[in-house]
């Protein structure tokens, strides 16, 4: 092979490579069509079990058990002054029951005539029993949840007639019907299920984890771990209005780069999970449609373990309320893509609603006086911990923290830790120092503070808080909802609130968001407690 | 050559055990607790016990071995709890990806390295040389990360030549019949021109990504071993005799100067199914490496020891075909063994 030999050749070569990678990618007439009916959506993790009651379902898999299922009954909607479609915490519809009936220490739901599951047999009182005693059985999260709202036992759902299903209170709760309306109790074709259930395995889990046997809007068709899932709608669907996206598409992308360049481009429709930094980029943009809505019922915090020193000292741990970097936690790391929970004015009224912001801010001078009153004027030194698994919001903000901390002498150390270590680590209430979020899908100022502030000292109450003064207003707010006294609720909720703030065992900083980015001409968005998409609503025109 | 390959097999055995018995281990030993991950974000400590439970993660350690190794004898390799399958059947759907992309990233390497460094051994001194210096020095020095994210934004973003980084073809085409897992063959074999076009499209530019990657210790090495080779006296002796370039060059010289060659490409092929996981990770390859960085992440231990046994084979068979091409390749090594 002589040079020119070899040039020519090559040349040639690279030619044809070219001409490879310019072949563009034509839509012939039928895939347009399909393509116009077909919603795609890209996020970064995707399901590891199309059912909620599952072994140890993540929380893509929520998702899929939310539009493929139905529940006997599910929340209306509201709209946010920002035109953002909004579910109604006080406004309960029916779902699979076309009417509710409450009663003192029970509530009744009558079924649907015409509603069928996917394969078409018809949902019976039969099949609800059997779902509501599957979640409160198979133990894990889905047991839990239920728990949240006293449905503890299958004695308490009974079946009245074909038709009607009657679900029996074991005390008075005020969360025991909106527990009804979370992913959990959704409703599962128990003779399909009992039909191909293993012997070893009486809820057919195994059976559900790859397929979906529910009466909702979609259901899977294509299912590929770690690559994609498809769904189709059901066209037998009779809860609801049918939907207008035929056909949902839901990849995932691991790289939050080609997510974004994908939704640029328009070759995606719908994406949740970017960074910060991204959707603050993208709401300039004319192509996209950004939409944010906080939490509900969520918090990212610093946490302080009040159990050693020297947190256990109030005055500690007020001077770090006033020590630390709200602002620019809120500029630097969240692009403003948050709503914060501090320095309301020192004169605003506690409010009878959660979240709320606190009254600190950043003040170092007053950070410095408390530390020395509490005898710590030279400092101490200790370590400050967070998720890596949430690294791109938390690693900046700790170090904004370890910052502002140097100022008033305490000297901090980043402790990082893995994804998988984490609830291990909090379990463990040892963590001197560290920043997570919690949420809950009941939106309610005494569930929020049951699960976080208690002395029954739940894994939420990272900081091991222990007062008898506020267990005795949360048991005071809880009894006060479920018998409907008013007056009282709201004494103890802005009692706990404020106790909470003034004892500051953890230190809210803001309301995370949920951010949502569309192409324009999807439309319908709704944003709901489990903060995953709604299918049913989507259009794209 | 049977007795060869079957005394290569028998060593191999105490090594596979050696790789069950750590992967086991090291899985063990990471921190993180699988229960408490999989206990969901609202877990109180009772449900994460009752998740370990039913996970059989409450067993001592030897119990614990003794059930993967009865199961593996069986064929099992567990369940992922990230993707909720038996390893078994995700890696079998997911090896066929990762090796092709692999493969296809190798052969445009080896077409561009080859010729580039049998140029430079030629040329020595010459521009070719240069470019070949400069080509293998920034082809290494680039993380393939970057490489890709790079080109995707070059040739999707800026340029849209290329389709979606969405994995193995387009969300819209379905894949071919299966027979070999490799959409490239088998579009081929089913006729389907159009699928075929498609998977191509989709693994260019992830194969280029690979390509530069590894082009660099390719051309190096044949430039050194040609070089060498081209001063031999048989060279001379070639040459001398009258033989035209093109076959003292290809039919003389390449021939003997390949054995290192392969050598490294037995190496290269080694560590790119290790840059596989960040190549996977920007293009959405549905491969095997970005499911056990997944599965890492989560404490799932039965895909990171699927995965680990999965690659203990893969390179014992690596390396067995590699001794075997040695000695078609070269005479002496046959003779020799």
């Amino acid at each position: 092979m002589d040079r020119r030999q070899f040039l020519k050749t090559s040349v040639a070569g690279a030619a044809a490579s070219v001409a490879g990678v310019t072949a563009p990618a034509v839509w012939s007439p039928a895939k347009a069509q399909s393509r116009a009916e077909t919603l795609l959506i890209v996020s970064e993790s995707g399901p590891n079990n199309l059912d909620i009651h599952g072994v140890g379902t993540n929380v893509p898999g929520y998702e899929a058990s939310w539009n493929c299922y139905d529940r006997l009954i599910t929340h209306g909607m509201k709209t946010l002054p920002n035109g953002v479609a909004y579910y109604d915490r006080d406004n309960i519809i029916p779902e699979l029951a076309e009417d509710m009936n409450p009663g003192d220490m029970s509530v009744t739901f009558k079924l649907r005539k015409d509603a069928v599951f996917q394969d078409g047999t018809p949902v019976t009182a039969k099949d609800a029993k059997w779902s509501l005693d599957r979640a409160v059985s198979v133990g894990g999260f889905p047991t839990f949840q239920m728990k949240a709202g006293s449905l503890e036992k299958p004695e308490q759902f009974v079946i009245v007639d074909d038709r009607t299903v009657r679900v029996d209170f074991l005390r008075k709760d005020r969360l025991t019907v909106p527990d009804l309306a979370v992913i959990v109790p959704c409703i599962v074709n128990s003779e399909l299920v009992k039909k191909n259930a293993g012997a070893n395995d009486p809820w057919g889990l195994d059976y559900t984890k790859q397929n979906t046997a529910g009466s909702g809007a979609y259901r899977v068709t294509k299912w590929t771990p770690g690559t994609e899932v498809v769904f189709e709608r059901n066209e037998l669907w009779k809860a609801g209005p049918l939907p207008k996206i035929r056909r949902v598409i839901w990849r995932m992308v691991p790289s939050a780069g080609n997510r974004r360049a994908l939704l640029e481009r328009g070759d995606a429709d719908v994406s949740y999970d970017l960074p910060n930094k991204d959707f603050a980029e993208l709401k300039n943009s004319p192509k996209l449609n950004i939409v944010s809505t906080p939490y509900s019922n969520g918090i990212q915090y610093i946490g302080m373990n009040v159990t050693k020193p020297p947190f256990d000292n109030p005055k500690v741990r007020q001077a770090v309320a006033y020590a630390l970097p709200y602002q620019k936690i809120m500029d630097a790391v969240l692009f403003g893509l948050a709503k914060p929970m501090f320095g309301a004015p020192a004169d605003a009224p506690t409010q009878v609603a959660w979240p709320q912001p606190h009254k600190y801010n950043t003040d170092i001078d007053k950070a410095k006086q408390l530390l020395a009153e509490a005898g710590h004027a030279n400092g101490f030194e200790t370590t400050i911990s967070f998720d890596l698994g949430f690294a791109v919001v938390n690693e900046p903000l700790c170090i904004l923290v370890q910052e502002s901390l140097q100022q008033i002498g305490i000297k901090t150390t980043i402790n990082k830790i893995p994804g998988a270590n984490w609830r291990t680590e909090l379990n463990k209430k040892e963590m001197p120092l560290f920043t997570n979020v919690f949420s809950g899908w009941l939106d309610y100022p005494e569930y929020f503070f049951f699960w976080c502030y208690d002395g029954q000292n739940s894994v939420f109450n990272t900081m091991s808080y222990k007062s008898p003064e506020i267990d005795t207003l949360i048991a005071g707010a809880r009894a006060a909802a479920a018998d409907g006294d008013t007056a009282t609720y709201d004494k103890d909720v802005k009692g706990f609130v404020d106790l909470a703030f003034r004892d500051i065992p953890r230190i809210p900083l803001f309301q995370p968001f949920v951010n949502v980015a569309m192409q324009k001409n999807i439309s319908g968005y709704q944003y709901w407690f489990h903060r995953r998409l709604d299918y049913r609503a989507l259009v794209k025109s | 050559m049977v007795k060869t390959l079957v005394d290569r097999l028998l060593t191999t055995i105490p090594a596979l055990i050696g790789v069950v018995v750590i992967s086991f281990l090291l899985t063990r030993v990471l921190p993180g607790d699988t229960a408490s991950y999989f206990a969901g974000p609202a877990a109180t400590p009772q449900a994460i016990a009752e998740v370990r439970k039913q996970l059989g993660l409450d067993k001592s350690l030897p119990e614990q071995f003794l059930r993967y190794v009865g199961d593996l004898a069986h064929g099992h390799l567990g369940q992922s709890l990230t993707t909720g399958q038996s390893v078994v059947s995700d890696l079998a759907s997911r090896l066929p990806a990762s090796a092709e992309l692999t493969l296809f990233g190798l052969f445009l390497a080896l077409v561009i390295a080859i010729p580039l460094g049998v140029a430079a051994a030629v040329r020595q001194g010459s521009w070719i040389d240069h470019a070949c210096r400069i080509i293998a020095t920034a082809g290494v020095s680039l993380p393939v990360f970057f490489t890709g994210l790079i080109l995707v934004y070059v040739f999707y973003f800026v340029l849209q030549w290329a389709p979606a980084p969405l994995g193995r073809l387009d969300v819209f085409a379905s894949a071919p019949p299966t027979v070999t897992g490799f959409y490239l063959i088998d579009s081929l074999i089913a006729g389907d021109l159009e699928t075929f076009r498609a998977a191509l499209a989709q693994i260019l530019v992830p194969g280029i990504t690979l390509a530069i990657f590894s082009l660099a210790p390719i051309a190096r090495i044949t430039r050194a071993s040609m070089l060498s080779v081209l001063s031999s006296e048989f060279v001379r002796t070639a040459r001398a005799s009258g033989l035209g370039p093109r076959t003292v060059i290809v039919t003389y010289a390449l021939r003997n100067a390949l054995l290192p060659v392969v050598t490294t490409l037995g190496m290269v092929f080694s560590f790119l199914l290790g840059a596989n996981v960040l190549v996977e990770k920007v293009f959405a390859w549905p491969g095997v490496g970005s499911y056990a960085v997944e599965a890492l992440i989560a404490s799932d231990f039965a895909p990171v020891q699927g995965f680990v046994l999965a690659m203990a084979i893969l390179y014992v068979a690596l390396n067995l075909i590699i001794d075997l091409a040695y000695g078609l390749i070269d005479p002496r090594v046959r003779s020799s063994s």
